[in-house]
């Protein structure tokens, strides 16, 4: 390809547009003429009302899902099929229950055809990483909820995915193991510098953790506006929140994102 | 017996009880329940068995046509010693055992393959949703005429019968199963690169599991129906043709001791699938030491 592959973005949607279609022929915009552009190793986080498409839109770049209309690109080239370079963290446990933490963070190499000695030792390695060398053997239910998500952190980050979707990763858990998974998680991104899209209904964890904010319109989705988060890196999440800049960059988002959250709020009272 | 009382009332302890007072107060309020429900179940089963002894005993009911556990148990001993009969017991009970063995393995294999192929396969299952509907309406057991018919008085028609038993349920478990697996765990193993064969091997199949598992234990039970059921429309052996040929004969203690050894023999089965189940679901949760 003529294209230049080293400066094009990590992820592009262009004009997408999402229709579902229900088995009795109603169809529900889901996303409608939805631009985003993802830069290398930048962290964008997404923030719209429930059920205004999020979850749809990361969908599309994992290539579960196909847009009706428009364009979805990765790395400059268009998607088909689930690519490879893609890692996803989803909201609730995705582990398998029936295999203990080592053999789950061995699924991804193991499915890729490595060998098991190889994905062994990548386990091993990154169970490390995140601190939970000491249960290679215990099975997910006698895990806590923090760490089953690092287990599922390190399941994802073992197959090096160079575009990591997170779909509200850390909604279930508790405030303060929600902050020690946002500083492990900015570790891990500064390690690797993958392009992250975050998806997220906490604005605060939205601002702490990206480079750029996306609001989105309450269903079917579009872009209201973006914010670039001009914080210096490195971040301590757990001291930011007393920052001014942080604080008059989460209001005057929250402007934004509240019109959207109440019209969201209304349709659905008025639905019910 | 008001010092038995089903509910035995939790233990209060001063402050300053030390843990390991507390710990076998509660091992030893374990221990105690165990044993009130293991008596409860002993004395339920010898009321129950002696009131019948006697009331068969004082003519109360006709012993010509109820028997009386102890005629049931003298009809077993002579059959394990003597044979029946259409020869030894031995001999009668290993084919029925080998009918349903085979119609259950059979069953539950076909099931399981059919019923995962179906539900992985939208297209597939709705084409022939209408037809495994259709048959499912059929009462299992009046195919056994028909079976008896095309394939005689042998083993094939026995098999055949407990084979469909089996299938039915084992068939429906699975296909329910691969429905329910988490739609979530499916997109994280193909993001995380698995095919769709490894997909199936990973994740529906054990996910699938204990939803087999489940039918498993009750079809066990209707692979000895089918045997039983085929054996008594027509057979030369058998537990089902030894019912048969009690039942000709106003042989009461008979058809209670063919009963009997049925039930040993159902019981024994549920026992080990139980035994295997549990070494398959290591992962799953235990069950809490919770005396409530
Ligand atoms: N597979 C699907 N079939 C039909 N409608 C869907 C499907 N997935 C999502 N939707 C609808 O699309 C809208 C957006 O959903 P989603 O992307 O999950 O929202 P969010 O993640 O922002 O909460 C919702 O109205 C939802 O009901
Ligand atoms: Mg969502």
């Amino acid at each position: 390809m003529p294209m230049d592959q080293g400066r094009s973005p990590a992820i592009e949607l262009i004009n997408v547009t999402r229709r579902f279609v229900s088995p009795t022929g109603k169809t529900l915009t889901a996303l409608r003429d939805f631009n985003m552009t993802v830069e290398r190793g930048e962290f964008v986080a997404v923030v719209g009302p429930t059920g205004c498409g999020k979850s749809t839109t990361l969908n599309l770049v994992t290539g579960l899902a196909r847009p009706s209309a428009g364009e979805v690109r990765l790395m400059g080239g268009p998607v088909s099929g689930i690519d490879p370079r893609v890692g996803f963290a989803f909201q609730k446990d995705a582990l398998f229950p029936w295999k203990n933490v080592i053999d789950n963070v061995m699924a991804g190499p193991l499915f890729r055809g490595k060998s098991k000695a190889d994905a062994e030792r990548m386990a091993k390695d990154w169970l490390a990483r995140v601190g939970l060398s000491k249960f290679l053997h215990h099975y997910p239910h006698q895990l806590s909820g923090g760490m089953r998500k690092r287990v599922a952190l390190a399941q994802t980050f073992i197959n090096e995915p160079e575009i990591l979707l997170m779909d509200e990763p850390f909604s279930a858990l508790d405030v303060q193991t929600r902050t020690v998974m946002h500083e492990e998680l900015l570790k891990l991104w500064a390690e690797r510098q993958a392009s992250v899209v975050f998806v997220t209904h906490d604005l605060e964890e939205a601002v702490a953790l990206a480079d750029k904010v996306y609001v989105l319109t309450a269903g079917p989705a579009t872009v209201k506006s973006v914010y670039k988060v001009e914080l210096p890196r490195p971040r301590v999440v757990s001291e930011i929140r007393y920052d001014q800049q942080f604080i008059d960059y989460c209001k005057t988002i929250w402007e934004d994102l509240r019109q959207e959250v109440e019209t969201s709020y209304r349709r659905a009272s008025e639905a019910a | 017996m008001a010092n038995i009382a089903m509910e035995p009332a939790a233990a209060r302890f001063r402050p300053g009880t030390s843990d390991t007072e507390i710990e076998a107060a509660a091992l030893r309020s374990i221990k105690r329940r165990k044993q009130v429900v293991l008596f409860w179940q002993i004395a339920i089963l010898v009321i129950a068995l002696g009131l019948w002894e006697i009331s068969s005993q004082l003519n109360w009911i006709d012993p010509f046509f109820y028997a009386s556990p102890s005629l049931v148990v003298d009809r077993l001993y002579d059959w394990a010693v003597n044979g029946t009969t259409e020869g030894s017991l031995w001999y009668n009970l290993g084919i029925t055992m080998e009918e349903a063995l085979i119609g259950f393995f059979t069953g539950s294999i076909a099931g399981v393959v059919v019923g995962i192929g179906l539900g992985r396969n939208r297209m597939l299952s709705d084409i022939f949703s209408v037809y495994i509907k259709a048959i499912n309406s059929i009462p299992r057991v009046v195919l056994a005429p028909i079976f008896i018919m095309i394939m005689g008085l042998g083993l094939a028609s026995k098999v055949a019968l407990a084979f469909i038993m089996v299938f039915f349920v084992v068939f429906a478990n699975a296909f329910q199963g691969v429905r329910e697996a988490d739609r979530d765990m499916i997109a994280n193993a193909r993001i995380l690169g698995a095919s769709d064969w490894q997909v199936t091997r990973t994740v529906i199949v054990p996910s699938a599991m204990s939803w087999i598992f489940a039918s498993l234990h009750v079809s066990f039970g209707f692979a000895i129906i089918g045997a039983i059921v085929g054996e008594f429309v027509g057979a030369r052996f058998g537990i089902g043709q030894l019912i048969s040929i009690a039942k000709g004969t106003f042989d009461a203690a008979g058809m209670f001791a063919a009963i009997v050894l049925v039930m040993i023999v159902t019981l024994v089965a549920e026992y080990i699938m139980t035994l295997v189940e549990n070494r398959l679901a290591k992962w799953r949760p235990q069950q809490s030491l919770d005396t409530h």
